[in-house]
């Protein structure tokens, strides 16, 4: 294994006390690009929901001003008042940074750094320079994004998935420099995420400290290494169909455009191509991490931990296949919709097998409500509702109904805006490792309590209107005579997305008072048995003190062969209990 | 029971609704099962002084009925609404009842045969936004775009098509109840997109051949 690690890591980088610049800014340690990314994701988090606070404001009382918001010139308010087109401008952008600018560089960008070669047992990624470069070329991304909003025309208002040819020409949305600039910038967000997921697939293949097979691997490793491998093949598909967006609008192609022969749908079948295992690279981890709180606060092995690390691969394997289900009504052969019908079911089989798995791995349990054991759970029952009324959609002529209504939106936020309880139970399980000081047990309790109860609040009457019709990305409900009975739902959510949230004040309180003030960790607060924990809190650069080996599974929670109801990865068994091992 | 549906005016309406309510019954009761499981397990296996957890990785035939059962039933689902589906967007049933749908930002440009009686000629009669059917006859419209992609919806007929530029598709329904009902556009089009609505008028066959003959027939010179 030395030797693996010794070709894969040629420059050995310096592990010794370096300036601020080197620590603090343009580090190659993996640790600290993973505190960056979780800096700038929780950064463009609070952009991203006051998007989300204006759209609901509007959806509430349509058409009346929004507090504090006057100060914004004409065209873009009036008097405070949300004129269509910047209402199209919020929603698309509150996507594109949530899931390009929040969800990703957390789950995938901080905690896959971050954890990567600490849960592997070795010093750092196989390449630290081009993590480095994966960091500063996602902040750019970021900052072309938010740059957007200042030019001309103001930023992308085409959805998220800006369909063409609404997104292929300034004519159709008005939108000139703010569109082309969203494409830029997801074009190099899109490096950014390759560098990352070359970086990861070859350390965790390459620079596993000695007896870290792959099925000793934690979960959360487990779905960090397909979240890089789904990234590896879905982003150049991304990005091959942006260039052509960026193409037809600037250079006079026609991919997309029928009147010179091209064709709108090709952009969909090429956005959802990457879209939909897009939707698994930010779920994955979120399952990984969830596995791995589970057993550790359950005090319990994971349940079934072979099938748990199939279904995931099953998972991104049939991720590949289910892409035309965004596209039932789209005008595609309906005989295709058939077809994309039966994989979408299928690819529901995996997830289920999951949540059965967790339900197996709290069975049995002495399970300790910590902070982040609250929000893992809060992960799985808010999934479960998501993936449930993912089969509405799943069966081709319920879909006809229910397509591009809130129903859809209420399903994509439990699953999507759902990893936020992932995002959460991360941050406060592994705060000590990466600060080296434990965040507030009862703060963390009162965020939890207020998120949960606000996010089904708000998420869950979604429902309600999409299955009365309510289209999504609409402006006004007060113009369609059918939905105005569904109002009052609009305030109701409105006023529970409000109050979701404030009850993130607990959260941002205690973690800048954690940072500054909380109690010193120790290094292992949690008893867990994962390598990262073997290390001090927080580690050096270099890590370990001594190159850890590993001689178990990463669940020995409760075994029969140890005192303690833990027994680390690292720990050599004395006696009968090691030869029987 | 859940009833928020907008009312069903069409034929098929009701073989779709009836496979919504199926899955929500379905995933009403799977949810409650997990539901239940989760909080029981979280109350029963509380950490308590003196207990020590299951030592346990698992149990391959509990695995195993995991998950054959939800395969079984969502194979099932599939197959159910494979007929559906080849209803209301494979087969067409024959009609000589023929409406073009253009969407363009943001307008519904309703189009019906002119005097020689074929749709998509120079003499077809157009309108914005009205689209007048008799009720119990079979339509058969041809959806296009001319600028972007649009989503020709009419919730009370449980009818949804995407109006793509530079392709025309072809949609049906029959609707069994005369009224008023809003045609909202359900894809994302541009600043107008909401807004972007007309009417269908379900009329009687009386009406209906009053209202043709009075916009429909050629005016006399």
């Amino acid at each position: 294994m030395s030797d693996t690690v010794a070709t894969a890591h040629p420059v050995h980088e310096q592990h010794a006390e370096q300036g601020f610049w080197r620590t603090y800014v343009f580090s190659t340690d993996h640790k600290m690009i993973g505190r960056q990314f979780l800096f700038l994701g929780l950064f463009m988090l609070v952009i991203g929901g006051l998007l989300a606070m204006m759209v609901r404001w509007q959806l509430a009382w349509p058409e009346t001003p929004v507090p504090g918001l006057g100060a914004i010139p004409e065209p873009y308010t009036y008097g405070g008042i949300i004129p269509p087109q910047t209402y199209n401008a919020l929603f698309t952008m509150h996507a594109t940074i949530m899931i390009f600018f929040v969800v990703m560089p957390i789950m995938v960008g901080a905690f896959g750094n971050f954890l990567i070669p600490l849960m592997i047992g070795t010093r750092d990624m196989a390449f630290p320079r081009l993590n480095m470069l994966s960091f500063w070329v996602g902040a750019l991304s970021g900052a072309v994004m938010l740059a957007s909003f200042f030019v001309p025309g103001g930023p992308a208002a085409g959805g998220w998935t800006a369909y063409a040819t609404l997104s292929a020409k300034e004519s159709y949305t008005g939108v000139g420099w703010g569109q082309d600039l969203w494409i830029i910038s997801l074009i190099i967000s899109g490096a950014s995420s390759l560098m990352g997921a070359v970086n990861y697939i070859t350390t965790i293949v390459n620079m596993r400290a000695p007896g870290m097979s792959y099925f000793r691997m934690p979960l959360t490793i487990w779905s960090l290494f397909i979240t890089a491998v789904l990234l590896l093949l879905a982003l150049p598909v991304l990005t091959a169909a942006l260039a052509m967006l960026l193409f037809d609008r600037t250079m006079g192609t026609s991919f997309f455009l029928p009147e010179n022969g091209g064709e709108p749908l090709l952009w969909q079948h090429m956005f959802w191509f990457f879209g939909h295992p897009e939707v698994y690279i930010l779920v994955l981890p979120a399952m990984g991490v969830t596995s791995d709180l589970l057993s550790t606060f359950s005090r319990k092995p994971v349940f079934g931990y072979r099938a748990m690390a199939f279904s995931m691969i099953a998972i991104a394997f049939l991720s590949w296949l289910v892409w035309g289900h965004h596209m039932f009504v789209s005008g595609m052969n309906p005989l295709l919709g058939t077809a994309f019908m039966m994989t979408t079911m299928v690819i529901a089989v995996p997830s289920a097998i999951k949540t059965f798995n967790w339900l197996g791995t709290l069975w049995g349990g002495s399970i300790r409500f910590a902070g982040p054991m609250l929000f893992a759970l809060g992960f799985v029952s808010n999934f479960v509702i998501g993936g449930l009324s993912g089969i509405f959609m799943a069966s081709t002529p319920v879909d006809i109904f229910i397509h591009d209504t809130y129903y859809i939106v209420a399903h994509f936020h439990y699953v999507v805006a759902g990893i936020i309880f992932a995002l959460f139970a991360a941050v406060y399980y592994w705060f000590p490792k990466m600060f080296g000081r434990m965040m507030h047990e009862g703060l963390a309790k009162i965020h939890f309590v207020f998120t949960y109860i606000f996010f089904n609040l708000t998420f869950f009457p979604m429902h309600f209107l999409g299955v009365a019709g309510h289209m999504r990305r609409i402006y006004n409900p007060l113009q369609y005579e059918f939905l105005k009975p569904m109002q009052d739902w609009n305030v109701f959510i409105t006023v529970s997305a409000f109050l979701l949230a404030l009850g993130q004040i607990p959260f941002v309180v205690n973690f800048v008072w954690s940072l500054a003030a909380g109690k010193k960790a120790e290094r292992n607060p949690w008893c867990a048995n994962t390598l990262e924990w073997t290390a001090p809190s927080p580690p050096p650069h270099g890590n370990f003190e001594v190159q850890p080996v590993v001689y178990r599974g990463p669940y020995e929670y409760s075994s029969p062969d140890a005192a303690e109801d833990w027994l680390p990865q690292n720990r050599p068994l004395a006696g009968a209990a090691a030869r029987a091992h | 029971m859940l009833r928020w549906l907008p009312e069903d005016v069409s034929t098929y309406g009701g073989e779709i609704d009836a496979l919504f309510y199926l899955i929500y019954y379905i995933t009403a009761a799977t949810f409650l099962l997990v539901t239940v499981l989760m909080v029981v397990f979280l109350i029963a296996y509380r950490a308590r002084d003196g207990r020590r957890a299951t030592y346990s990785h698992g149990n391959t035939t509990l695995e195993i009925i995991w998950t054959i059962v939800p395969a079984a039933i969502l194979v099932v689902l599939s197959f159910m609404s494979v007929s559906t589906w080849a209803k209301v967007k494979r087969e067409t049933p024959p009609t000589d009842f023929e409406v073009g749908v253009n969407a363009k930002q943001f307008n519904w440009e309703i189009s019906y045969p002119g005097p020689d009686g074929r749709l998509g000629t120079a003499d077809d009669v157009k309108f914005d936004n009205d689209m007048h059917v008799p009720v119990n006859r079979i339509v058969r419209l041809h959806i296009t775009s001319s600028d972007v992609i649009h989503s020709f919806f009419m919730p009370n007929l449980r009818f949804k098509q995407d109006a793509v530029p530079g392709r025309t598709v072809i949609g049906w329904f029959e609707a069994t109840k005369p009224g008023r009902y809003e045609l909202p556009c359900a894809e994302l089009c541009g600043f107008g997109h909401s807004g972007m609505k007309g009417w269908l008028y379900v009329d009687s066959a009386e009406d209906y051949a009053k209202w043709a003959a009075e916009h429909l027939s050629p005016k006399p010179q």
